[in-house]
């Protein structure tokens, strides 16, 4: 298994593709930041001057943590099409090559190359959340500096600014988790096609649509919520409130883990009885 | 390397079956191949013989039927089977973005035989491709990507090799090197091997036995000698005066048909054999024979079959 794992990474590490996400992710962050900087404080003001008439508002409040929990927003749909430009061709751009016939034609069983390459998926994943937390906390706080975090949703909460890594660091875990869900989901969909871009495509509707679904607040929609995998990725942002609700994250999480399961189950199963025709 | 008795076959196939929608791909095949043998597996495009070896490489699962390899059951032991095997399928299709050596290496590693550098140049150097290793794929032309197709399929120094129309696109110096590899792999390092093509004279030149499919059905099973030997060729003898070859040759004691004449062109269906007796008749007649040419088309065996 090692050996596969190993294999699938270094396919995914010597194409040119797998490297437009990293720089996707820097660009986003710098490009988000450097307008931050430069109007972030008057669009600050606009965005608090009702609060500021009723508050005293003291320190600096746009601050490095200010950006990375803005720029943690783009976990909604941004960094999940940038993985599943990688993960959503690993089954479909063999097919689409010709390369299962290389492959499958060996002493290589169709189980342990199913799992390496959802390894590798994750993998991948892993690098790049780990590239999307450093840079924008590490660029927020380089160019903003540190200070308390103001977080705006549903209530108003001001973390102390000694409060405030760990948040981070488990909104990230949970994002990351929320990732690998996505990639995986893009991997089944990845295992039944022939070409690259459909299960990219299907894997971001599937998505966007459900993120619109889970969004607006008909009574149709409220009973289909629970079903929906994207009521689950936003779960990050209970780390910002200021008793994050564990055993609800949890349960979250547990769902996320489940998909997960389920995704590569199914792929499994799929990718053991399909007929390589390509 | 796999032992197996000498009198078992290497491939068994016995009512092997597979469909798509409702097109019957390979309909109740059966066949063997022995050890030693360069197997011609042959059949018109869209006969059924890349389905066939797509399912003797476990690439698809039949409908119904057996497929032994090396005296195993390949169900049951795909891994095992797999070992001893090597394959060229239709096109040769690569990870493009690597370079050959990389892509060997990368297959030796799914093999799970070392990447051993030596090695995968001298099967480089084999298939005239030494001098290119460090090329990516995507640079290779048709010819260049067929070699290392075949190469692919040597690295783990198998036993049994299953070639689909390796010689497909290549220019006739190409096609001439491909065969030439294919009888060198067979008489010097021993090798089995299935060819598959849809070009009876290929076949003919380097198989042993061979086996014609069509539509998926077997039609015939046998000594690739014993087979054409058995079959009408269009002969064509050049000679000086075609009337009166013609007008001799209908006085004489062969059994010949669709003679077809022109003014110094003599075309007849006639079996192999009698050919080099139709020769000395047509000279003894005081006929002066400048040449002769045997041809068939897989269409016409498929009409002297059916």
């Amino acid at each position: 298994m090692r050996k596969l794992v190993g294999i699938e990474l270094y396919k995914i590490f010597t194409r040119k593709r797998s490297y437009i996400a990293f720089i996707a992710v820097l660009l986003i962050i710098l490009i988000a930041q450097a307008a931050m900087l430069w109007e972030g404080e008057s669009m600050y003001a606009y965005l608090t001057k009702n609060l500021s008439d009723a508050f005293y508002m003291q320190g600096k409040l746009v601050n490095g943590y200010l950006m990375t929990y803005l720029v943690l927003n783009f976990l909604w749909v941004h960094i999940p099409l940038l993985i599943v430009i990688v993960t959503g061709d690993l089954f479909s751009g063999e097919a689409q090559g010709g390369t299962f016939r290389l492959v499958l034609s060996r002493p290589v069983s169709r189980g342990g190359l199913v799992s390496a390459k959802f390894i590798a998926g994750m993998v991948y994943t892993f690098v790049l959340m780990m590239l999307f937390a450093v840079s924008s906390l590490g660029l927020g706080l380089l160019l903003f500096g540190q200070g308390d975090l103001i977080v705006i949703f549903d209530t108003i909460s001001i973390f102390p600014e000694a409060d405030v890594l760990w948040r981070f660091l488990a909104a990230f875990a949970y994002g990351l988790l929320g990732m690998v869900t996505v990639a995986s989901l893009s991997m089944l969909l990845s295992s039944m096609a022939s070409n690259s871009l459909g299960p990219i495509l299907s894997t971001m509707a599937i998505i966007i649509l459900f993120t619109m679904i889970s969004t607006f607040d008909f009574n149709f929609f409220r009973y289909l919520k629970p079903f929906l995998l994207t009521s689950y990725l936003d779960a990050w942002q209970m780390f910002f409130s200021f008793d994050p609700d564990i055993s609800l994250i949890l349960k979250n999480a547990g769902v996320l883990l489940l998909h997960c399961g389920i995704f590569y189950t199914a792929t499994l199963l799929y990718f053991k009885r399909k007929d390589i025709l390509t | 390397m796999h032992r197996f008795p000498p009198a078992e076959p290497i491939v068994k196939v016995s009512n092997l079956s597979k469909h798509f929608a409702d097109i019957m791909a390979v309909d109740n095949l059966s066949f063997q191949v022995m050890e030693g043998d360069i197997y011609g597996f042959l059949g018109p495009n869209g006969s059924g013989k890349s389905t066939s070896i797509r399912l003797m490489l476990s690439l698809m699962r039949p409908d119904k039927g057996r497929l032994e390899i090396f005296g195993m059951p390949l169900k049951q032991n795909r891994m095992k089977i797999l070992k001893n095997v090597g394959a060229f399928i239709e096109k040769p299709d690569f990870y493009e973005y690597l370079s050959a050596h990389k892509n060997l290496e990368l297959l030796c590693r799914y093999s799970g035989i070392p990447a051993d550098a030596g090695r995968i140049m001298e099967i480089l150097e084999l298939v005239g491709l030494k001098d290119r290793a460090s090329y990516k794929v995507k640079t290779y032309s048709k010819g260049m990507k067929q070699r290392l197709g075949i190469a692919q399929s040597l690295l783990h120094d198998p036993e049994l090799l299953i070639l689909d129309e390796p010689a497909s696109g290549l220019d006739p110096s190409g096609n001439r090197d491909i065969r030439e590899l294919v009888k060198y792999l067979n008489r010097e390092k021993g090798k089995t091997i299935i060819l598959s093509s849809h070009n009876l004279s290929e076949i003919e030149m380097i198989a042993t036995r061979m086996l014609i499919i069509n539509k998926g059905k077997k039609l015939v099973e046998g000594s690739v000698k014993e087979l054409l030997a058995e079959q009408s060729y269009l002969t064509s003898f050049m000679v000086d005066d075609a009337t009166r070859a013609s007008k001799a040759l209908e006085q004489g004691p062969f059994e010949v048909s669709r003679l077809l004449v022109s003014d110094k062109l003599l075309q007849l269906h006639c079996t192999r054999e009698i050919i080099p007796d139709i020769n000395a008749y047509l000279i003894s007649a005081g006929i002066r024979v400048e040449s002769i040419k045997i041809e068939q088309t897989l269409e016409e065996f498929f009409l002297n079959m059916t």
